[in-house]
């Protein structure tokens, strides 16, 4: 990255030769910042230099952008250029970010945009509304037709083979290490447009009209795609806990 | 009324809360008499918040100087 050989700036001066305000602290911030008063706070934070607030920012998000730029890239390490080169688009525009969305919601715009392009560049991305509509058309069960009862049955459309009970606290198995393996391998072998909508809404936590307008796709198709996305990951769970050994179901 | 094949299909617009009023009656209404759908609501549920627990992995330091780098020459730069 050629900004890294730049001459080094004085660690405890702002632009204006003020001595930043957060410099006597070293801590990183780990709030999460959402709402628009708080992101106001950060943004001026940022602009008056602090890197304790450019750290906490970074820390937050990089992870959660490169796995929405590995939608759009071939592998890890472009997904990473990606994401240095948009923090160094977010620095860029910081001076002049007006707050119309949340300052998550634009970062996350500038990464999406910026892999893209560069998913277009390595001629490898069909555009993005088209691979949506594809994975969107068609019909796709959430839960295999056959565990239903049919039409002829007394009880049509009604469960034959029902889900069984994770427990009381199903969380307590999702936080072993190997479970959430399990889901994010799964998450991984979502169809690319599926997986990032699922991304940005679930992991990202970004609202429908933004996804829809950061990606150029209909309400329609991006329910859809949630839809699918979010039924194939409970069915992998419950596939996966059902194959468990009974010992560890019961100590759920 | 609601069957369960239809009720995992609506679930999403159940949650995200955008299915219509009076399907959102039915959907309620349908809980009320069926344990199971009951059961794999809250597995749905409990997927989306075990999707937010994912660890991620961390930032690799080099990543991260680099980064403090470009942040430190921003801000002497005129805005």
């Amino acid at each position: 990255m050629q900004v890294a050989s730049s001459v080094p700036a004085p660690v405890d001066l702002a632009a204006d030769g003020r001595p930043t305000r957060m410099n006597a602290s070293t801590h990183v911030s780990t709030v999460i910042r959402t709402n628009p008063q708080d992101d106001k706070a950060l943004i001026q934070e940022l602009r008056a230099g602090s890197e304790s607030a450019f750290v906490g920012l970074v820390t937050r998000y990089n992870c959660e952008m490169i796995r929405v730029a590995l939608c759009f890239v071939r592998d890890e390490a472009t997904a990473q250029e990606v994401v240095q080169d948009a923090w160094l688009g977010v620095l860029k525009g910081l001076a002049t970010f007006e707050g119309r969305s949340t300052l998550k919601s634009w970062i996350f715009s500038i990464v999406v945009n910026q892999a893209k392009t560069r998913g277009v560049r390595e001629a490898r991305s069909i555009p993005f509304s088209s691979l949506a509509a594809q994975e969107a058309s068609g019909t796709e069960p959430a839960v295999d037709p056959s565990r239903f009862l049919g039409p002829d049955e007394q009880w049509p459309g009604h469960w034959a083979q029902p889900p069984q009970s994770w427990g009381q606290d199903p969380e307590a198995c999702f936080l072993q290490a190997e479970m959430m393996g399990q889901l994010a391998h799964c998450v991984e072998s979502l169809p690319s447009a599926q997986r990032t909508v699922l991304l940005l809404r679930n992991v990202a936590g970004h609202d429908a009209d933004s996804i829809c307008n950061t990606l150029g796709i209909t309400m329609t198709n991006m329910r859809v795609l949630l839809h699918r996305a979010r039924s194939k990951l409970r069915n992998e769970l419950e596939r996966y806990r059902s194959e468990l050994p009974a010992s560890a179901q019961s100590t759920q | 009324m609601m069957d369960c094949n239809e009720l995992v299909e609506v679930i999403t617009s159940y949650l995200e809360g955008d299915l219509p009023q009076a399907d959102r009656e039915r959907f309620d209404a349908h809980l009320k008499e069926c344990p199971y759908c009951v059961i794999y609501l809250e597995q749905m549920r409990a997927t989306l918040r075990a999707l937010g627990e994912i660890p991620l992995e961390s930032f690799s330091q080099a990543g991260l100087d680099n980064l403090l780098a470009a942040f430190r020459s921003w801000r002497t730069e005129p805005q």
